[in-house]
C-alpha cells in the first residue's frame, strides 16, 4: 500500500466550502444552481471514494499526507471509522439530490451558497476526529437554518430557544466529561447534559417543537437538509453511548419509543403536508434512537441500518413532497389534489420511499425494521410490539398522504406540471438505491454489524476501564477502526 | 431425481411473477410506456411459464411419489454470530401446489379478461402493474417455506389490494374505502409480525419445517406447548381474520368492491380473501395443540358465515351481495379448519374461488343475463326466501334485515370506539403544541394555518 494517498475526505469537506463562496458571487440564480450542482456532485464523488478508500483498509498513518487542512499537534481534524464511513457519502448524496430536485423557478429563493456551506459543516461533523471537533461542528451546524429564518424574516424564537439550549448543554456536557476524564467515576451531570443536548437535537418529545417550527417557517429544502442526516443520532452514538450507564440508555430508549408512537399518531391528524412530513420523520428518527439505546449487537446493527434506510427513503419522500409543493404550493392533507395524472413518476417515488421508510418487504428499510423488532423484543417484548404498532401507524399515514396528494379529479392547470429531467434523474437514483439496498441487503447489513460491534467493544472497554479516558491521543486514522467511538478526550 | 431439477423449476415458478413485476416496474420508469398489448402478452407469458413450471414439479412429484419438495434460495440476510437469518425457502407440498396452481390459473384468466375489459381505460397500465405485485405476493405466500417469506408475500398482496380498490381514484369513495382496507390490513400485518416474532422466540426459528413439523402437510407436529400455541395462534387468527374479512373485520369486504371488476373477482372472490384461511391451514399443526384455539377459530368462522348470510340478503347491488356470499363461504372454510378438517377446506377454497370468480366476472352483465332468462321463460324470475319465512317470525326477519342493511354497524362501531377517540386524543395534543409554540414565539406560530383549501402559498412565498 502506497504511503501517498489523496485526501478525499478533506477535499470533500473543502469543496462545498469553496463552492459556497463561489456561488455567492454568482448573480444569476440559475447559474448558481448549475455550479452548485456540479460542486455537490464532485463532493459526492469525493465522499464515495473516501468510503471506498476506507473499505480498502488503509494502514494507520498512511493517510492524509497531502492533507490541505493544518493539523494540531498529535492528531488530525478529520477521519472516518466503521460507524461514520458511509455517513459523509450519504450526507453528500442527500445534498446532491436536494439541489438536483430544486426547480429552476425556485433557484432564486433556495440559497445554493448557504446550502453548500451547510453541506461542508455536515460533512465535517460526520468526519470530526475528536469529541470537541464533533461538538463544535454540531453547534455550528445549527446556524444556517437560523440565518435563513432571520433573512426570511420569519419567527425564529422557538428554534433559537431549543437550539440555544442544545448548544449550551452540549458544550457544558462535553466540558464536564473532558474535565472529569482523569476520574475513575463517570461524571453523571455532564453525561446527563450531553444526553439532553443530543435528545434536543434529535427532536425527542417533549423537546421536539423546534422541528415542526422549522418546517413551518424555513424553506422545505433547508428543513429537510437539516433533519434527514440525523445528526442528533450521530451525537448519541458518538458522545453518549460510549459512556452512558445502562439505566440512562433505558430512559432514552423509552423516551424515544414514546416519541415514535406520539409522532406516528400526530402524523395521522395533521392537516398540512409539511407538518405531516415532520412528524413522520420524527417517528422514524426516534426508532433509530430506540435501536441505539438497546446497546446490543443486533439492536445497534438494526439501528445503523435503519438510520441509512430512513435517511435515504425519507429524503426521497421529502423531495417528492417538495416537488409537489413547488407545483401546487403547500398542500392540505384534508383534500384531494389529483396530481397522479400529471406526475405519475413522482407518485411512484412517493409511494416507494414511503413504503421503504416503514420497512416494506423488498425495500431498503425492511431488514433494518425486522432486526430492530427482533432486538427490541429480546430486550423488552413490550418495546418490540410498540415498534410494530409504530410501523403500522406510519403505514396508515403514508398511504393516506399518498391518496390525498395524488388521488382526486385531475387538477386543472394552465401550466405544465409534468416532471422535469433533473427530477427524473433524482427519482431514478433514489429508487435504484432503495430497491438495491432492499433486494440485496447483506453487504450493507454486514458493514453496519461490524460498526455496531466496534461501538459495543468500545463501550465495554470504557465501562471496564474508565481510566482509559485519561489517555491522550485522539488521532483516528481509518486503519484504527473503532478508535473514534472510544470517545477519548484530548 | 436430481435436486437441481426442482431448483430450476421452483425458480421458474417464483421467477416468472418476479420477472413480470421487474419488467412492468422498469417500464414505468422509462419515458416510453409499454403498450396495452405488450402488457397483456407479458402477463400471459409469465403466468403461463409459472404455471408450466409448477405443473412440471407436480408431475415429477406424482411420478416419483414425493410429497414434500423444498427449494432453498439461501439466506437473504444473515448475522451468523447473532443467530439471525432471513431464510428464503419455498415448499411444494399438497397444500402449496393446489393454492399456487389456483393462483396462476385464476390470475391468468382474470388477466386475459381484464386486458379486454379495461381496454383504453386510462389506468390500464396501473392496473397491470398492481396486478403483477399481487401475483408475486400470492405465489410467494402460497409457496413460502418460512413464516418470514409468507409475510413478504402477505404484505405485497395487501398493498396491491388497497391500491386496486382505489383504482378509480378520481372519485373520493374508492379512495376512502381503500384507506379503510389498508387500515385493517395494517392491523392484520401487525398481528402477523408479532406472531412471527413470538414463534421465533418460542421455537427458535421461523421455518415451517420446525414450526409445523418436517413431515409433509398435514402430518406435521409442532414443538410448541399448548399455552404457546394458544398465544401465537390467537395472533395468527387476528391476522387471518383481517385478511379474510372475518368478524370483527368484515366491514371492509363490500367496500373492496369499489375496485374494477377483474380485481374484485380475483382478490375478494378468489384468492386474497382466502389467504387468511390458507395461513390457518399452513399452521394447522399449531392449531391442533390447543382446543381453546380451535374453538375460537370455529366460533369466528361460524359467526362470520352467519353474518355474511344475513347481510348478503339485504344488499341492493350484486357485487356487495357477492362479497357477503364470499364471506359466508370463507367463514365456513374457517370453521372447517377449526374442526380439524384439512383437505375439505382446501377443496372448498378451490371450488369457492373458481365459482366466485365466474360470478364476479359475470356481474357487470347480470341485468342482461336476467333479461335473457326472463325472455326465455316468458315472465319475471321469482325471488322468495321461503326458508326464512317458514322459520323466522316477521319481527325477527325485520330486525335481521336492519342488521344486514347496516352491515352490522361494524364500521361505525370501530369508528366510534377506536378511530374517533384516537383522533381526538392527538388533535388535543396538537392544540397543546400550538399553545406552547405560540407562547414561545410570542405570536401565532403556525404559518400552515393560513393554507386554505385550494390556496397556493408556494414554497418560498
Amino acid at each position: 500500500m502506497g504511503s501517498l494517498r489523496f485526501p478525499w475526505l478533506e477535499l470533500g469537506i473543502l469543496l462545498p466550502l469553496l463552492g459556497a463562496f463561489w456561488t455567492q458571487r454568482r448573480r444569476d440564480p440559475d447559474v448558481a444552481r448549475r455550479d452548485g450542482l456540479i460542486i455537490a456532485g464532485l463532493t459526492l464523488g469525493c465522499m464515495v471514494v473516501a468510503w471506498i478508500d476506507f473499505k480498502l483498509a488503509v494502514p494507520p498513518g498512511a493517510r492524509d499526507l497531502w492533507s490541505p487542512i493544518p493539523r494540531p499537534s498529535g492528531g488530525e481534524f478529520f477521519a472516518i471509522d466503521e460507524l461514520s464511513a458511509p455517513l459523509p457519502a450519504m450526507g453528500a448524496l442527500i445534498y446532491y439530490l436536494t439541489i438536483l430536485g430544486t426547480l429552476r423557478t425556485k433557484a432564486g429563493e433556495f440559497s445554493i451558497s448557504r446550502t453548500l456551506l451547510s453541506e461542508s459543516i455536515l460533512l465535517a461533523t460526520f468526519a470530526a476526529a475528536t469529541p470537541w471537533g464533533l461538538v463544535t461542528m454540531m453547534a455550528i451546524g445549527a446556524l444556517p437554518p437560523y440565518v435563513e429564518l432571520l433573512r426570511r424574516r420569519r419567527p425564529s424564537r422557538v428554534y433559537l430557544a431549543h437550539m440555544g439550549l442544545f448548544v449550551v448543554f452540549l458544550m457544558l456536557g462535553e466540558y464536564g466529561v473532558s474535565r472529569a476524564a482523569s476520574h475513575a467515576e463517570q461524571p453523571l451531570g455532564p453525561i446527563l447534559l450531553l444526553t439532553i443536548a443530543t435528545l434536543l437535537r434529535s427532536g425527542v418529545a417533549p423537546v421536539h417543537c423546534w422541528m415542526t417550527d422549522l418546517f413551518e417557517h424555513a424553506t422545505f429544502g433547508r428543513a429537510l437538509l437539516f433533519v434527514t442526516p440525523m445528526v442528533g443520532a450521530y451525537g448519541v452514538a458518538r458522545l453518549v453511548l460510549p459512556i452512558a450507564p445502562d439505566w440512562a440508555l433505558e430512559v432514552i430508549s423509552i423516551m424515544s419509543l414514546f416519541t415514535a408512537v406520539y409522532a406516528a399518531g400526530m402524523a395521522l391528524v395533521q392537516r398540512e403536508s409539511r407538518r405531516f412530513f415532520c412528524y413522520l420523520f420524527l417517528s422514524h428518527s426516534s426508532l433509530v434512537l430506540v435501536g441505539i439505546e438497546t446497546a446490543t449487537s443486533v439492536g445497534l446493527t438494526a439501528s445503523l441500518c435503519l438510520w441509512l434506510s430512513a435517511s435515504l427513503s425519507l429524503t426521497g419522500f421529502g423531495l417528492a413532497l417538495r416537488c409537489v409543493e413547488a407545483r401546487v404550493g403547500r398542500s392540505l392533507m384534508t383534500e384531494f389534489h389529483g396530481l397522479y395524472e400529471h406526475i405519475p413518476m413522482m407518485a411512484g417515488l412517493f409511494l416507494l420511499s414511503g413504503l421503504a421508510s416503514i420497512g416494506f418487504p423488498g425495500t431498503a428499510g425492511f431488514v433494518g425494521l425486522e432486526l430492530l423488532v427482533n432486538a427490541a423484543a429480546g430486550a423488552m417484548p413490550f418495546v418490540g410490539m410498540s415498534i410494530v404498532v409504530v410501523a403500522a401507524l406510519n403505514g396508515l399515514a403514508i398511504i393516506q398522504a399518498y391518496f390525498r396528494i395524488f388521488a382526486g379529479p385531475p387538477r386543472a392547470t394552465s401550466i405544465d406540471l409534468r416532471i422535469r429531467p433533473s427530477e427524473r434523474v433524482a427519482i431514478l437514483i433514489i429508487s435504484a438505491l432503495i430497491l438495491a439496498a432492499g433486494l440485496y441487503p447483506q453487504p450493507g447489513v454486514s458493514d453496519r454489524h461490524q460498526a455496531a460491534d466496534r461501538i459495543l467493544q468500545a463501550r465495554a472497554g470504557n465501562a471496564s476501564a474508565t481510566a482509559a479516558r485519561s489517555d491522550a491521543g485522539t488521532t483516528m486514522a481509518p486503519g484504527q477502526a473503532g478508535k473514534l467511538v472510544e470517545r477519548v478526550a484530548p | 431425481m436430481s435436486p437441481w431439477v426442482f431448483d430450476l423449476l421452483g425458480l421458474g415458478t417464483i421467477g416468472s411473477p418476479a420477472l413480470l413485476l421487474t419488467v412492468f416496474g422498469l417500464a414505468s420508469l422509462a419515458p416510453w410506456p409499454l403498450s396495452e398489448r405488450a402488457m397483456a402478452r407479458w402477463t400471459a407469458a409469465c403466468v403461463s411459464s409459472g404455471l408450466i413450471s409448477l405443473s412440471l414439479i407436480l408431475a415429477i412429484m406424482w411420478g416419483t411419489g414425493l410429497r414434500h419438495v423444498v427449494v432453498e434460495i439461501g439466506d437473504w440476510v444473515s448475522l451468523p454470530d447473532q443467530g439471525f437469518h432471513f431464510h428464503l425457502k419455498f415448499i411444494f407440498d399438497p397444500l402449496s401446489i393446489p393454492f399456487a396452481g389456483l393462483t396462476f390459473i385464476l390470475t391468468g384468466v382474470v388477466g386475459a379478461f381484464a386486458s379486454r375489459y379495461l381496454h383504453r381505460e386510462p389506468g390500464y397500465r396501473r392496473f397491470f402493474q398492481y396486478f403483477a405485485v399481487f401475483l408475486l405476493g400470492m405465489v410467494v405466500a402460497a409457496l413460502a417455506g418460512t413464516i418470514e417469506t409468507l409475510f413478504l408475500g402477505w404484505e405485497l398482496v395487501g398493498l396491491s389490494s388497497a391500491l386496486l380498490v382505489a383504482f378509480f381514484h378520481e372519485r373520493a369513495a374508492p379512495v376512502f374505502n381503500a384507506q379503510r382496507i389498508w387500515s385493517v390490513y395494517r392491523i392484520a400485518d401487525a398481528a402477523f409480525m408479532i406472531a412471527a416474532l413470538a414463534l421465533h422466540r418460542a421455537a427458535g426459528a421461523g421455518d415451517f419445517a420446525i414450526l409445523a413439523g418436517s413431515d409433509a402437510w398435514p402430518m406435521g407436529e409442532s414443538p410448541l406447548t399448548s399455552t404457546q400455541a394458544l398465544g401465537v395462534g390467537l395472533l395468527l387468527l387476528i391476522a387471518a381474520a383481517g385478511k379474510s374479512a372475518l368478524l370483527p373485520f368484515s366491514g371492509w369486504l363490500p367496500r373492496a368492491m369499489e375496485g374494477p371488476t377483474p380485481s374484485s373477482a380475483v382478490f375478494y372472490g378468489a384468492l386474497s380473501v382466502h389467504l387468511g384461511a390458507y395461513l390457518l391451514l399452513r399452521v394447522s399443526p399449531i392449531l391442533e395443540l390447543s382446543t381453546l384455539l380451535c374453538a375460537a377459530v370455529v366460533i369466528i368462522g361460524l359467526s362470520s358465515a352467519l353474518f355474511g348470510a344475513i347481510a348478503g340478503r339485504a344488499q341492493t347491488d350484486v357485487k356487495s351481495a357477492l362479497a357477503f356470499a364470499s364471506l359466508t363461504q370463507v367463514g365456513l372454510i374457517t370453521a372447517e379448519i377449526g374442526l380439524g378438517l384439512r383437505y375439505i377446506p382446501l377443496i372448498h377454497i378451490i371450488g369457492h374461488a373458481s365459482l366466485r370468480t365466474l360470478q364476479l366476472l359475470r356481474s357487470p352483465s347480470l341485468l342482461h343475463d336476467y333479461h335473457m332468462l326472463e325472455n326465455a321463460i316468458g315472465g319475471r324470475l321469482r325471488h322468495e326466501d321461503r326458508l326464512a319465512r317458514r322459520w323466522l317470525s316477521a319481527s325477527l326477519r325485520r330486525r335481521l334485515y336492519r342488521i344486514g342493511l347496516n352491515r352490522g354497524q361494524l364500521d361505525q362501531t370501530i369508528d366510534r370506539f377506536i378511530a374517533r377517540p384516537f383522533t381526538r386524543c392527538f388533535q388535543w395534543c396538537d392544540r397543546m403544541e400550538r399553545r406552547w409554540t405560540d407562547s414561545l414565539a410570542g405570536r401565532r406560530s403556525r404559518e400552515s394555518d393560513r393554507v386554505a383549501p385550494g390556496s397556493s402559498l408556494g414554497e418560498e412565498p
